[in-house]
Order: C-alpha cells, then structure tokens, then sequence
C-alpha cells in the first residue's frame, strides 16, 4: 500500500521531536488567538510569518497549520462562552452553543465540539492523504488556460461567500487584482504603480497587506465601541456528555463531517459554507427543529465538524494546484514561496516529506488539541477576561516587529498604515475584506496564466472555452455569480448570513 | 437635505472604487498595452481598471432610491489617530533609535488609542512588551536588529 507507506514518511517526520514541538506551538498559539476575539487567524498567521522563516519548511509549514486549525477550535470556545465568535467559521456555533451556556450546559457544549472537531479532523486528514495524490496527477495536466479558468472560479466563490453585496465583493476582487499588479511587470521588467518608489518594485509586501487589512483594520473597529465582555464562566462544571448526549450528537457529527469534507476542497471559502450548510441541515433533519436557537446539541455538533473537516481538506487545493481556498491558504502559499517551494502538483513529488509531514501533522495536531484543550479550557476562560486595551498594544507591537523583519523595509511599515487604513474604511462602507486578499494573491498568477495561454493560443480567446476542463470550470464560475444575483438565492443568502450574525 | 431616500454608505463605496479605477486607469497609461496575442505590462491593469470602474458606477448606481439600512455607526478616530502612526514610527525610528527604544515608544503611542488605558499601565505594558520581545526576537529567534541604534548617545 503505498498510501500506508506515505502515511508512514510523513508521521515519521511529523513525530520528530522538533516537529512536534512547533505543532505544538502552532496549536497552542492558534488556540489562544482562536480564544481571543477581536484578532482571527488570518493577521496571526500573517504576523507570525516572517517569524518562521529561521525555520526549516516543514517546521513553519507545520506549525502555520497548527495556528489554522487551532484557531477553529479556538473560535468555537469563545462563541459558546460569550456569544462571540473569534472565528468567522464558528458564527453558526454561536447560536446554539451560547444558549447551551446560558443553561449552564457550557462543559457539555465545550466537549461536544471538541470530540466533534476531533473526529471531523481525522477523517478529514485522511481524506485529504487519499485524494490529495491523485488529484496531483490531474493537476498536471493543466496548462494555462486551466489554471486561469480555475483561479477565476476560486475568486467567483470568494464573491459568492462574502457577507452582504455581491457587487461590492466583485469590486473588492478586482481591487485585490490591481493591487497585485503592483510590482515589477515579470515578461517584460517595466516597473507599474510603484510611483518611483524602488522599494516597491518586488511588489506590495504580502505581509503588510494581510496585516492592514486584517489585524489593523478589525483592531480599528473593536476600538469603535469599548465595552465589556460577559464570560459564561460559572457554569462549566460537568465537561463529558453522558450517554444520551453521546447518542445525540453522533449522527450530527457524522453528517457534518461529509457536509465539510466536500465543500472545503471547494475555492473561496469552504469552511464558512460548511458550518452554514450543516446546520440548515441539521434543523430540517431534527425531530425537534423548534430546539435550534434554543441550545440544540445537534446545532453544536454538526456545524463545529463540518468547520473543522473543512478547515482540512481545503488543504487539497492548495497542496494539489497551489491555489488557496481562503485568505488563510493564501498566507500558507506565501510561506511557502518565501521558503523557496513553489507550491502546486509538484510538490507532492519532488517534496514528499514536507507533503506527508504536513498531512501527518494535522492529524497530530488535532489529537494534541483535544488532549489539552478539555484540561486546559479553564486557562482559556481565564484569558478572556483580559480586557481588550491589554491586548491591541501588544498586537500592535508584533505587527509592527514582524512586517519590519520580512525585508527590513521601512515602507512595508507606512503600506501597513495605509493598508490599515484603507481596511478599516472598506469596513465601514461594508465591503468584506477576504474577497480582496485572495484577488491580491491570485492577481499575479492569474495575469501570467492568461498571458501564457493568449501566447500559446496565438492570441485567439476561444481557447479558454474550447479546452474541456476550461470550459467546465469557467462555466461553473458563470452558473455561481448567475446564482448569487438571482433574486431568489439573494434573499436566502441574506436570511444566511443575517442569522449568523444575530 | 433631499427627500428621496439614499444608501450613502454604497454612494460613498461606489465613489471609491470609481476613484481607485481612475488612479489605476492614469498611472498606467504610460505602459505598453500590446495586442491581444502578446499583452504588454499595461493589458491587464486596463481591463481589471476597467471592469472596477464599471463596478463603483453600478453600486453608486443603484444606491438611489434605496435607503441606507444599516448607516455607518460610530469612527474609531482615536483609534486611527494613535493605531496606524504607531507602524510608521516604528519604521522610521527602528534603524536610528535601534530595535529596544523603538519598540517601547511604539507600543506607548499604540496604548493610547483606547480611552480606558491609564498612563502609568500603560508605561508597565510597554516595558513589559519591549523585554519580552527582546527577549524572543533578538535574543531567542535570533532576528538581525540592532538593539540600541546610532542616534542613541551609547
């Protein structure tokens, strides 16, 4: 078997003693940002970034995963607890976790997404082990044409999960693409849009742009109103379910865990869908549907899985093609850049250790998380009654230590200022920041794909559209951004993300 | 103050992007746009300036007749006042003052954005920011800064 024997490579370098430290860094870390509202995991890992460049790739790639998926889990502890979620994949736990709090049934919910994270995450691993390879195979047979066709769909995606107006989330791509652009032209050398500033000739800093418009942006907006958070803390007593509870959750949790597993390999975004589509599920499958909203187990468990199973596998595409699924798998393709690997289907052959070592380390790390979460949810609790004004100078100062230590380039500094800036006035004309950070990433690619393809097409379009993989994913991409304008789908998707937020 | 009702959040977004078109649209208008066979650097810049522009005029568009239903809420100008200078302090003085006092004056402006943060806890937690960080960054992770800069008489 040689899936068997590439589980084994990789568990072998994941189980180094190294390794297993930074996973164990990475999930601890990810757990406390995770805890913390106020600052998600996509400014973390951005921040922590240039910090893992001492690193070999395995370590940093591994412990960056570690803070993905322990930000998850993480997320879910404070939207129980406190009705916050500190994840945006967590906003549908909220719901019913935080009125199982509220009857004191807080351990209980606690422990229900974590075993459900657990099981989710090791099937989800697995998964991605077994589909990841042969996928590959696909992956290289792509040309051009393909690559643009697909990288079109991701971003179409990245519009059709974002909050609020369709329109304005397009903007925000094509925003994201143009400031992509920014930088030296690759085929020809011509320097654009750096207004003779040479220190932007290699291209707006990666980093500095996440940090902007992520972490600076939201500290700007918990700034807006102070106020106190309320801690469910006194009732977290009993923290296994008993039997009848176990019985409960098992088939959300089963449920939730196929629900997550396909839509995360999907571009644009799959965790957040995941956790909505499992629990629309949930409530129409419930026997008791009156129960949701009102601390239905099966609303804790199903979502919490079906996150966490795709917070895994949206690691297929980008292992596979190199194509991030969300902003966070983008911050993971620009470590892996900055590490010299150019991710896409090679990996998985010229760089098996760090494949089997990164999918090794996430089965790893989600056993670590269960371990030492459940003991440890009373020092999570703890943390967060740490008052928010704490908190923003210290993050100020890790922004400010970690863009510096990317290049040592002052003017990734005063471009997180301004990309600050800008964020938090997009924010507040209510545009969603992720369609933009993706857009800005794929920016580059997209162009070298369509101009590869327009050179090896002799400048005729229709190749786009009359290779078959091509045509396909392009015409996905149509029958998505068709579907978010219908009127019908609009008012549902409304109804969606108005419940997530309530 | 007209009566017909106006999203102004959106007028004000549609007004952006139409802005940000035209600057992207402008500064590339110096590069070579190429054919459609062999696109020069300035090809794609247009389309994707293009195509924001036509999105800012669609949302200022449809933003009349229409009322704001969620108008923008409260600005965190302090926040803005005292957040993002803090970065741009830090990148201007990391070189001269060195890694130590810049940190510390760093984390001291960014303190201040929040009304509730008291002076004296404030000089605590930039004391305590600026030694762990030394601690972690220059000494544990080993990170080329210079503690103490040139400008510092030392």
């Amino acid at each position: 078997m040689e899936l068997l024997s590439n589980l084994a490579l990789g568990f072998g370098v994941a189980s180094s003693l190294t390794n297993l430290g930074f996973c164990l860094i990475g999930v601890l870390l990810g757990t406390l940002i995770g805890v913390l509202p106020g600052i998600g995991a996509t400014a973390t890992i951005a921040m922590l970034l240039p910090i893992t460049f001492q690193l070999e790739p395995v370590s940093s790639l591994i412990m960056l995963a570690g803070i993905y998926y322990g930000a998850q889990y993480g997320g879910s502890t404070t939207a129980i607890l406190i009705n916050m979620p500190g994840e945006s994949s967590s906003a549908v736990t909220a719901i019913d976790g935080y009125q199982m709090a509220r009857q004191g049934r807080a351990g209980t919910a606690l422990a229900t997404a974590a075993l459900g994270s657990f099981f989710a995450g090791s099937v989800a691993t697995f998964l991605v082990a077994l589909f990841a390879p042969p996928l590959t195979a696909v992956a290289l047979k792509f040309g051009a044409a393909e690559y643009f066709s697909l990288m079109v769909m991701g971003l179409v995606m990245s519009v059709a999960l974002a909050h609020g107006s369709v329109l304005k989330a397009l903007a925000m791509v094509v925003l994201g693409l143009l400031l992509g652009m920014v930088g030296t032209d690759v085929y020809t050398g011509a320097p654009r849009f750096t207004m003779g500033i040479t220190q932007f000739a290699d291209g707006l800093n990666f980093v500095a742009v996440a940090v902007g418009v992520f972490g600076i942006a939201e500290i700007l907006r918990n700034l807006e109103n102070e106020h106190d958070r309320q801690v469910m803390t006194k009732n977290i007593s009993r923290l296994f379910p008993n039997r009848d509870e176990f019985r409960q959750m098992v088939a959300p949790i089963l449920r939730g865990t196929g629900i997550g597993s396909v839509l995360g390999i999907l571009p644009g975004g799959g965790a957040i869908l995941a956790s909505f589509a499992s629990y629309t599920v949930e409530k129409k499958l419930s026997k008791h549907p009156e129960e949701f909203g009102k601390g239905a187990l099966a609303g804790v468990a199903g979502p919490e899985s079906a996150n966490n199973a795709g917070a895994q596998t949206s690691f297929i595409p980008l292992l596979t093609l190199g194509i991030p699924a969300n902003p966070v798998m983008a911050l993971m393709i620009g470590a892996m850049i900055i590490q010299g690997i150019v991710p896409g289907p090679n990996v998985v052959s010229e760089q098996p250790e760090l494949f089997w070592g990164i999918i090794a380390s996430m089965w790893i790390g989600n056993l670590m998380l269960v371990v030492l979460n459940l003991p440890l949810i009373g020092l999570w609790v703890k943390l967060l009654t740490v008052p928010y004004y704490v908190l923003f100078p210290i993050i100020m100062a890790m922004c400010s230590i970690g863009v510096y230590s990317v290049n040592s380039n002052t003017y990734d500094l005063f471009a997180v200022a301004g990309f600050g800036l800008l964020g938090y006035v997009l924010s507040k004309l209510r545009c969603e920041p992720a369609p933009l950070l993706l857009g800005f990433v794929l920016g580059p690619l997209l162009e070298e794909n369509l101009r590869r393809a327009m050179i090896l097409s002799r400048g005729d379009p229709t190749t786009f559209v009359t290779r078959p993989i091509s045509a396909t994913l392009l015409v996905l991409s149509l029958a998505i951004l068709v579907l978010v304008f219908l009127p019908q789908i609009r008012k549902r998707r409304d109804e969606v993300f108005t419940e997530s937020d309530a | 103050m007209s009566t017909k009702p106006k999203d102004g959040t959106d007028i004000a977004a549609g007004l952006l992007f139409m802005a940000i078109a035209g600057f992207f649209a402008w500064q590339g208008l110096g590069l070579d746009m190429g054919t459609s066979t062999r696109m020069g650097p300035g090809y794609f810049p247009m389309v994707l300036s293009g195509l924001l522009f036509i999105l800012g005029a669609v949302i200022l568009f449809k933003a009349f007749g229409r009322p704001d239903d969620e108008p923008m809420g409260r600005i965190a100008w302090r926040g803005i006042l005292f957040i993002l200078p803090a970065p741009i302090f830090f990148g201007l003085t990391v070189r001269g003052l060195g890694f130590v006092p810049a940190l510390f004056v760093t984390t001291l402006i960014a303190s201040q954005a929040s009304l509730r943060m008291r002076p004296l806890a404030a000089l605590v937690l930039s004391v305590v920011v600026t030694i762990m960080s030394t601690l972690i960054f220059s000494y544990g992770l080993g990170l080329p800064f210079r503690r103490f800069g040139p400008w510092l008489p030392l």
